[in-house]
């Protein structure tokens, strides 16, 4: 006697207690709290936000906590998250010349107005694992100094000044949206900007490195690297004027290209251009060498086929939240499909084996 | 602000909305289906089934043309309010509301592209009667044939002849509605 | 009871008229895919957002809602969809098809004629019937303008010349209305019949893909085929093992080690309904 499988929601509750408690760990070891994860795990807090399109460390750390760490999951749950929350109006563009620096480098000038500020970076430790983490996490106090309040100067601006460098127009139009609506070919740079923006760091890391090995090389030098706050500003119809809601960690990376020239312009450098949320320095410098790759049409250079260059396949692939949950749908049940499959291959292999046997016996 | 401006939005959003939308979708699902709604109560000389269509489908993002009549104090003051919608000329209107003859001619609306038919504008036509008789109705939706009193049929055999490209109206009545897709075809009853 | 702390039905007000007028459109266009902005649900991509988005804008609370996945009402993801909106719509919930006002599925149209007044919801992974032929959206939305569909019918026929057949056993393209080519979504080739002239309005959702199509009630759905190589509706040639049912589709399910097989209904509420009327099949109890 044959029992149709039934009991998919018992299976589902089973399941979803089992994970809680896996998520959990050994009851022995304490408890991760918030703070822990948001003041300890920043960076992983930080790409969850960037990705998340979500400015909100403690929603963040909430997320990853669920998420026992896979943050592509984390990225999920914030973005469900966020698709709930009301919008109450746009805030002005924020002003990223006057960010108040934690971290400031230029890798094509030695030494510039603003200084080459490290700030708290992994860039020249030494990848050796420090068992005294193992034992005690105290770290030793920072030497401290006191900060310059005046804005640091942009690195492009000082080669804008001669003319060297393609002059990036102010343009006053609103970005359109694509968490608002459908996605929509040819995009403009910024829509595209803001795909990057959010897009998985790995696929566009490894997007970026494709452009360094050859597919759409653009030689990109790190013009300017900056990581600190900046103020956010809304304007306030019943007022008149913008208030300060508050305060976010950026990471802006500008890159400074080659190009050139072409018979109507001078040689000059061109720009590739990241911004992300966060303490992302990675993502950032990615960003902004897909970004300088996506531009090949306005910038008149040839389209060599470059998986880089292809607005269409980098907009479509760039969410891992997309990716990921197509990806992962062919764990879903498809016998229905399956099935079809499977009756049309015994039905080909009838029809083959039907004229095999009939030439052998003509 | 008025206070007629301010008044009659839905009670329940979610669930007037929600039961409004059904009417709509089945109307324009089924052409010359008519059917009642209920939930908004706006200003003269706006019927409540527009109205209703109105709050269901409008929002800020979705410019509205107001034509003849209706492009008065009492209707622009009342959408803005309880939509959002801005106010714009037919050309590049999403959604387009009047009687019939302040609507025409209908070359002035948005009626998509090729590529994309669905840029088009729908047309809100208030009407002083909606019975289930006139002019005869075929095209996906209808089961055989169907009837709707139309204002005329040349103007909607013109709009069904550029298909995929073309507008979509919903006709309203006081608190009911039917609606015509431009997949709709018409015929006049005599030359049936 | 519904979960208070989001609104009717999960979607705010606003993405609900958003996704209301996509399926408007679709209406008035049928078989055109309606771009819309879908946004983020609490399930994955690919796991029926886009048929969550469509039910969600769809639902009201009158509504009687039945979820199926493969045919089943019992699979994991069709349980995990009805326990979302009775969560966050509070909508009564039915497993018979008959009493549904709003069917959201995967994979499968019901045996049961559908009536008017039924709204069937599709969850669709590639909504469009073009895309492995052209991945580009920029070209195969030309296609659809210029209703250049030539390299649908040479595909279908080059599996003709290689396998005797047409090698496309679900998702089989079909035309609407002599104009849009369209893609049911995966369900198998022998659901195809029931896209035409159905009493219900059928409804597409592609959350990941950020379309939206419809079908009308009545509307003219033909499966591409050819003058000499006319469509067939296939199906396992057997009777359902528990019900007896000779003209349902059916699942084959693998009973042993040694491979013994039996074949049963995929609509689990089709052979549920047949069995207490007398109707048995070999493998009955």
């Amino acid at each position: 006697m044959y029992v149709a499988v039934k009991g998919g929601e018992r299976a589902i509750e089973a399941a979803h207690e089992w994970l809680a408690e896996e998520r959990r760990g050994h009851p022995a070891v304490p408890e991760l709290s918030i703070a822990q994860i948001r003041e300890q795990m920043s960076l992983a807090v930080n790409r969850v936000m960037a990705e998340g399109s979500l400015y909100d460390p403690d929603l963040a750390a909430l997320a990853i906590k669920q998420a026992r760490g896979d943050l592509i999951e984390a990225i999920f749950l914030i973005r469900a998250y966020r698709t709930t929350l009301p919008r109450f109006g746009a805030s002005t563009p924020v002003d990223t010349g006057a960010m108040a620096c934690d971290r400031r480098i230029s890798a094509t000038f030695k030494d510039l107005p603003g200084g080459q500020v490290l700030g708290p970076t992994f860039d020249y430790t030494h990848r050796l694992l420090d068992f005294r983490l193992a034992a005690d996490g105290e770290a030793p106090a920072a030497p401290r100094r006191e900060a310059s309040p005046a804005p640091v100067p942009r690195v492009s601006e000082f080669l804008n000044r001669e003319g060297l460098i393609e002059a990036a127009v102010p343009d006053d139009t609103a970005p359109p949206d694509l968490t608002r609506e459908p996605l929509e070919l040819p995009a403009a740079r910024a829509l595209r900007l803001q795909a990057l923006a959010r897009a998985d760091e790995g696929f566009t890391l490894g997007l970026a490195y494709s452009t360094q090995r050859g597919y759409a090389r653009n030689h990109a030098f790190v013009g300017e690297l900056r990581i600190g706050t900046v103020p956010v500003e809304m304007e306030i119809p019943e007022l008149g004027f913008a208030v300060e809601i508050g305060e976010i960690t950026l990471t802006e990376c500008e890159t400074v290209n080659q190009f050139t020239g072409s018979k109507s312009e001078p040689p000059q450098f061109t720009r590739g251009y990241g911004l992300v949320f966060g303490q992302t320095e990675r993502k950032a410098i990615s960003m902004a060498l897909v970004d300088r790759a996506l531009r090949w049409e306005e910038l008149g250079e040839d389209n060599v086929g470059a998986p880089a260059q292809d607005a269409e396949f980098v907009l479509y692939h760039a969410d891992n939240i997309q990716a990921t949950g197509f990806l992962e749908h062919i764990k879903l049940p498809h016998y229905v499909d399956f099935q079809s499959e499977l009756e049309l291959v015994r039905k080909l292999r009838r029809n083959v084996e039907a004229s095999q046997q009939q030439e052998a016996a003509e | 602000m008025d206070a007629t401006t301010l008044q009659g939005g839905f009670a329940t959003p979610p669930v007037d909305a929600a039961h409004a939308f059904r009417a709509v979708m089945e109307a324009m699902a089924r052409p010359g289906t008519i059917h009642p709604v209920s939930g908004a109560k706006p200003p003269a000389p706006l019927s409540v089934a527009a109205g209703v269509v109105l709050l269901t489908l409008c929002d800020a993002g979705m410019p509205v043309h107001l034509a003849g009549a209706m492009d008065c104090d009492a209707v622009r003051a009342w959408i803005a309010f309880h939509t959002g919608a801005p106010l714009t000329g037919p050309a590049d209107c999403a959604f387009a509301l009047g009687e019939w003859d302040a609507l025409t001619p209908l070359d002035r609306f948005p009626v998509g592209t090729s590529e994309y038919p669905d840029r088009s504008a729908t047309l809100i036509v208030e009407r002083p009667s909606l019975e289930p008789v006139g002019v005869r109705l075929n095209g996906p939706g209808i089961r055989e044939t169907a009837a709707l009193s139309l204002p005329e049929t040349r103007a909607f055999r013109k709009n069904a002849a550029r298909f995929p490209l073309g507008l979509d109206f919903v006709f309203t009545c006081g608190d009911r509605l039917a609606a015509l897709p431009r997949s709709t075809t018409v015929t006049e009853p005599e030359m049936t | 009871m519904t979960d208070r702390d989001y609104n009717f039905a999960y979607l705010d007000e606003q993405t609900k008229k958003m996704i209301r007028r996509a399926i408007l459109k679709g209406l008035a266009i049928p078989g055109y895919q309606v771009p819309f902005a879908s946004r983020e649900m609490p399930m994955p991509y690919g796991w029926g957002t886009g048929g969550v988005q469509v039910s969600a804008a769809v639902l009201t609370p009158d509504d009687t809602l039945k979820v199926i996945d493969q045919g089943a009402d019992d699979t994991t993801n069709a349980v995990s969809i009805r326990g979302f909106f009775e969560r966050t719509a509070g909508v009564a919930t039915t497993t018979h098809t008959k009493d549904a006002t709003v069917i959201q599925t995967r994979h499968r149209i019901p045996e049961a004629a559908l009536a008017e007044g039924q709204v069937l919801v599709y969850q669709v992974p590639i909504p469009e019937p073009l895309r492995f032929l052209e991945p580009r959206e920029t070209e195969t939305r030309k296609m659809h303008a210029l209703e250049e569909y030539g390299l649908m019918h040479v595909k279908l026929y080059e599996d003709i010349a290689r396998h005797g057949h047409i090698a496309t056993a679900y998702a089989y393209p079909v035309k609407v209305e002599g104009r849009y080519v369209m893609d049911p979504s995966p369900i198998p080739k022998f659901d195809n019949p029931k896209l035409s002239d159905c009493p219900a309005i059928q409804l597409f959702g592609a959350g990941r893909e950020q379309r939206i199509y419809a079908l009308p009630p009545y509307t003219r759905v033909e499966s591409l085929d050819f003058a000499d190589h006319p469509f067939e509706a296939s199906k396992a040639d057997h009777p359902c093992g528990l019900c007896g049912a000779t003209d349902s589709y059916l699942d084959e399910v693998i009973t042993d080690d040694a491979g013994a097989r039996m074949f049963v209904c995929s609509d689990t509420d089709h052979c549920e309904d047949r069995q207490p009327r007398g109707h048995r099949g070999k493998d009955a109890a």
